[in-house]
């Protein structure tokens, strides 16, 4: 009976990867908050790790064997949305900054919690490995 | 590890940032600088954001598609206002020109308190950005240690 990563970590490998990624997203808008003209991006999580789970996505791998690897669908510019602003500005900059850092906060508790489910399973790993 | 793009990102917000806060103090520091002729009449100076998008700098195939809206921001220029100067009828004056007049720069002061206080709380949010960030950093790094 082998280990399978894909089994034991589940979902919360790609949660995390794709937490990162909206952090990253998130960042640019806060920095961008003074941009002439710039638009605010969001991704909608959801739907994303759901293309991150089951393989598909714009970048998928051809699979013509049952154990080959399927790769790791990245975030493209497909699933980078634009946020629908509620008092957009003359400049025609789309950032709420209240908007944007409360969605930072939650996604870092978000990010601390998918990384201690997958502290987690690393932890119950080692431990069924070392069998004391 | 895409983290590192958010120190990136929050460190050109801050600079950005920053410059604007230089600007502020300049037109508040040269806001009563009188000078004799329009020519040499100092005018308000005002920066212009652009955003950058990173995908077009970095290795499109060391970190596949994470770029997609890793967007920082840089200073594309400073910018004259091209607001009419004051002239003010100040005959005492040494600044005077042969008419009497002085010429005092288009400075309002009431905006650039705004732009102050705007751009010294942009700066402050992007700081937290990043102090989040690292602590996200940290944490990852702890990965499988018990």
């Amino acid at each position: 009976m082998a280990i399978n990563f894909t089994n034991a970590l589940g979902v919360h490998e790609h949660a995390l990867t794709l937490r990162t990624q909206r952090t990253t997203m998130l960042a640019s808008n806060i920095a961008n908050a003074d941009t002439p003209g710039y638009k605010a991006r969001d991704m909608d999580f959801g739907s994303v790790l759901a293309q991150a789970t089951s393989g598909r996505g714009d970048v998928a791998m051809q699979q013509t064997h049952s154990r080959h690897i399927t790769g790791m669908p990245g975030l493209n510019d497909a699933s980078a949305l634009y946020r629908v602003p509620s008092q957009p500005s003359l400049d025609g900059n789309t950032v709420d900054e209240q908007v944007e850092n409360a969605a930072f906060a939650r996604n870092a508790l978000e990010h601390q919690a998918s990384f201690q489910f997958l502290n987690g399973k690393f932890t119950g790993m080692i431990k069924a490995l070392k069998g004391e | 590890m895409s983290l590192m793009g958010v120190f990136d990102i929050a460190g050109s917000g801050m600079s950005a940032q920053s410059l604007r806060l230089n600007t502020t103090a300049s037109n508040m520091a040269n806001a009563n600088s009188a000078a004799s002729s329009a020519e040499q009449t100092y005018r308000a100076r005002h920066p212009v954001f652009m955003p950058v998008m990173n995908s077009a700098m970095q290795d499109a195939f060391a970190e596949p598609a994470h770029n997609a809206a890793s967007t920082s921001v840089r200073v594309a220029g400073i910018v004259e206002d091209a607001r009419p100067l004051q002239p003010r009828y100040e005959p005492g004056n040494p600044m005077a020109n042969e008419e009497g007049y002085v010429f005092y720069p288009n400075v309002d002061i009431v905006e650039e308190m705004t732009n102050m206080i705007s751009s010294s709380r942009a700066f402050q949010l992007n700081v937290d950005v990043m102090s989040a960030a690292r602590t996200m950093m940290q944490r990852v790094l702890t990965l499988g240690q018990g």
